[in-house]
């Protein structure tokens, strides 16, 4: 059925197939059944319907970047493909938005637009790889998502095929969709609430002047207490990004964007708009960072200097491979004000487990990104980085955080959500994805632990991690 | 989880075969009439002001002026903007209906990071989270925004702030709507009567003066209400909106405000048909009109996409249908949503 829709070279099961869509970006693997390139809604909606027709559970993938393992395959799963649907259809320039296929690579949206002097503004560190249906799927943020918003505040409506093959417009082009925001419960539902086919983006109009800043600090909770501050102060950066003195060091080695390899911390702080606003902003935020302790506050004089310095920021994750073949990426948010204590309990907890932590982070948002740098080889490694990890997450919870900021659920902190909710929350949350996908077939087993359903059998594992 | 309600109005939730939440009644025009329901009201006060981390913790039954001199005295506020302000939080995030600087702050739902609410049965729960920035399981407290109380009772929330802006100036444009937007890099609002343009630019002081000296903009009042007692909200393709309002415009005795590059068109009136009317073009031109007070025999909303999707999402959080019934004419539960 799915051959005779999609064609043969759409729909494959050899091996190699399998075991490349066995996993992605996460640190789980799981096993495809099946694997297929739709071209188009129609051939969407078609695999849906075999996977319905066969009661099969069917997966949407985009680049596959995603780390929450949202996107592995379990069971045997039909893996839906999104990567041939990569054509930006439409450009508005003047309503200022867009409507592109799901493939469609974060960065090269932005590239296609950059000429009418707009960008799509949700830009995280993989955006160059990453889709922009997988962003859709995780509400995936960014650096400049601080001022900008994440994913959601930049989807306008979403061409989905359901989870029975049905298709329909969630949203509208007009602010205010009649009833339900639809539109705003699929964003974020990590494939299980059916798979977005074309979608509506938001575009900005680039700012007239930006001023991005560098700041250096030779003790990290001078960093975190000035990265408060600038907050109470009543200036919201276009995005405010901390790196550790690992990472500093680990990315200047790599980079060579002049970054002080001595610092403690530094602070990668951008603002954007009309030029007395810049420049008030700029200014508060220079006088707050040494106000707290920076030893330099380097104002990027050039278009040129300001890409270098954010090319080192987003290689940061490149560049940890020169201290360690393995690392492990959380990501977790905690209120702004908990930025000093929280880092020092994960320095405090990787110390304790024998593991280097680096960190480098959207600091403006409270989402931290602790990084656990490991040898996966050493004997014993794994069960301690899981379970540093498992503390770390406690910690930011406990200091009022929550479990993911920009990542996602899926499967890797599907057993940490009774951390964070209730077991009532959960069966609310459980009653809403069955709204949608009454049958249970898409993307199952993710986000919501097995049990969350009221009365429904089977405990939530112990210890499992996550 | 700390308990925001008491036992007493849990029980009476879930003991009622019909309730309805009532706030300040500011937006009680909106949806169909709810009657022979129980009568509910959300707790108020302010539970936790963060200003260093633009985060406030607030009681659904607060009101909105409450909040706002709460938030200005740290030199922040919170633009849902109802219209009136004595309108509780929790009712404005029903009625989820997004202010006047939607243009330049944003929408409504993007304010809302935690809802805590009651479920038909009487459970309390939470949705979204304290923070931020946030993708920690679904996204329900964007379900809850304009969900008119039909999946919960809305008891407290958690919002993001925002610092006050250092200069704020309406004026008045000599160009088009579309004219001034193109012509401006961020103003916080364009609002188009039939003879003037109003534009509100907020930020520092010196870039809304250059800005308003680029676009020609002179100082001027803000636009006055619209007069009517009937009234209702057009949500339109932003780019159609010149062609809506030249049919609108034509309607006698019909008073409108269009919010350029957002899509939004008020609609005040004295005579119930012309609401009518206004909803035949805003359909044909691919929008929608929702009837916002009075008009009592026009249809609350008219068209209304993926029925069946809402009515599982309400099935699902209220098999009985139970909360606000009327409110919503499709809030009978779906042949797929009986109880589990």
């Amino acid at each position: 059925m799915l051959r005779a829709g999609l064609g043969s070279d759409n729909a494959r099961a050899e091996p190699l197939e399998l075991t490349l869509y066995a996993r992605d970006g996460g640190t789980a693997s799981g096993r495809a059944g099946a694997v297929c390139f739709p071209e188009s809604t129609a051939d969407v909606a078609c695999a849906v319907r075999a996977a319905n027709r066969f009661g099969v559970p069917f997966v949407a993938r985009g680049s596959g970047t995603g780390l929450a393992g949202g996107a592995t395959p379990l069971d045997d799963a039909l893996v839906i493909v999104t990567t041939k649907m990569n054509r930006v259809l439409e450009i508005d320039p003047d309503a200022r938005r867009a409507w592109v296929e799901p493939g469609v690579l974060n960065l090269d949206l932005t590239r296609a637009v950059a000429h009418l002097g707009l960008h799509y503004a949700p830009d995280p560190s993989s955006q160059q790889a990453c889709s922009i249906g997988g962003n859709v799927g995780t509400n995936a943020g960014g650096p400049h998502c601080l001022a900008a918003g994440v994913t959601s505040a930049h989807v306008l409506a979403v061409e989905v095929v359901l989870p029975d093959g049905t298709v329909e417009i969630l949203g509208s082009l007009g602010p205010d969709a009649p009833g339900l925001d639809l539109r705003g419960t699929f964003v974020g539902s990590e494939g299980t609430m059916g798979i977005a086919t074309r979608i509506c983006v938001r575009l900005m109009p680039d700012p007239p002047e930006i001023r991005t800043l560098l700041a250096d600090f030779t003790a990290i909770d001078d960093a975190a207490a000035a990265v408060s501050a600038v907050i109470a102060a009543g200036v919201v950066p276009a995005a405010m990004e901390m790196m550790d003195a690992q990472a500093t060091r680990a990315v200047e080695d790599f980079v060579h964007a002049g970054l002080p390899r001595d610092a403690d911390a530094v602070l990668l702080v951008e603002v954007s708009g009309l030029i007395d606003g810049v420049t008030h902003d700029a200014a508060m935020i220079d006088e707050i960072c040494r106000a707290n302790g920076a030893r330099t506050v380097r104002v990027a004089v050039d278009a040129a200097e300001r890409a270098l310095l954010w090319k080192a920021r987003k290689s940061a994750f490149g560049a940890v491979a020169r201290i360690a073949p393995d690392y492990y990426l959380h990501d977790a948010v905690v209120p702004r004000t908990k930025l000093v204590e929280v880092i020092r309990q994960v320095y405090e907890i990787s110390a304790r487990y024998q593991l280097v932590a680096m960190n480098v982070f959207h600091a403006g948002d409270g989402n931290l990104h602790p990084l656990l740098v490991f040898d996966g080889r050493e004997p014993g490694i794994w069960e301690r980085v899981h379970a540093a990890g498992d503390e770390i997450l406690r910690v930011c919870i406990d200091a009022g955080g929550v479990l993911s900021g920009e990542h996602g659920i899926g499967l890797e902190k599907r057993d940490a959500m009774p951390l964070f909710f209730t077991v009532d929350d959960l069966d609310v949350q459980a009653r809403l994805r069955d709204a949608f996908d009454p049958d249970g077939l898409a993307n199952p087993d993710k986000i919501l632990p097995r049990g969350s359903r009221c009365g429904e059998v089977g405990a939530i594992p112990a210890g499992a991690w996550v | 989880m700390t308990a925001v309600v008491t036992d007493a109005l849990r029980q009476t939730i879930a003991t009622a075969t019909a309730v309805v939440a009532v706030g300040a009644g500011t937006h009680a025009g909106i949806g169909g009439p709810v009657t022979g329901a129980v009568e509910v009201h959300a707790p108020a006060g302010i539970v936790d002001l963060q200003p260093s981390d633009m985060t406030v913790t607030v009681r659904a039954g607060t009101s909105f002026a409450e909040l706002d001199t709460a938030l200005e005295d740290h030199g922040q506020e919170c633009p849902l903007d109802p219209d009136d302000s004595a309108a509780t939080i929790g009712g404005t995030i029903a009625a989820g209906l997004s202010g006047r600087r939607r243009l330049g702050l944003g929408p409504l739902r993007d304010y809302l990071l935690e809802v805590r609410f009651v479920t038909a049965d009487g459970r309390e729960i939470r949705g979204g989270g304290p923070t931020v920035k946030n993708v920690t399981g679904y996204d329900i407290p964007r379900l809850f925004v304009g969900s008119l109380g039909t999946l919960g009772v809305i008891t407290q929330v958690v919002l993001r702030s925002r610092p006050r802006p250092r200069a704020s100036q309406w004026f008045r444009a000599s160009t088009p709507g579309k004219d001034v937007r193109r012509a401006l890099f961020a103003p916080t609002a364009i609002l188009a009567g039939p003879d003037d343009v109003s534009v509100l630019l907020e930020g520092d002081a010196g870039d809304v003066r250059s800005e308003a000296a680029t676009a020609r903009l002179v100082p001027a009042d803000p636009p006055p209400a619209l007069v009517g007692m009937h009234r209702a909200r057009i949500s339109i393709d932003p780019t159609r909106i010149d062609e809506l309002v030249a049919t609108l415009d034509a309607v006698n005795g019909l008073h409108r405000l269009a919010e350029h590059g957002v899509g939004t068109v008020h609609l005040a009136s004295d005579d119930p048909q012309t609401l009518l009317d206004a909803r035949g073009f805003a359909e044909a031109a691919g929008g929608a009109l929702l009837r916002v007070a009075g008009a009592p025999d026009l249809d609350p909303f008219g068209v209304m996409p993926a029925v069946a999707l809402q009515q599982r999402i309400r099935g699902a959080l209220d098999p009985t249908g139970k909360l606000s019934p009327g409110r919503v004419p499709m809030t009978q539960p779906g042949p797929e949503a009986g109880p589990r």
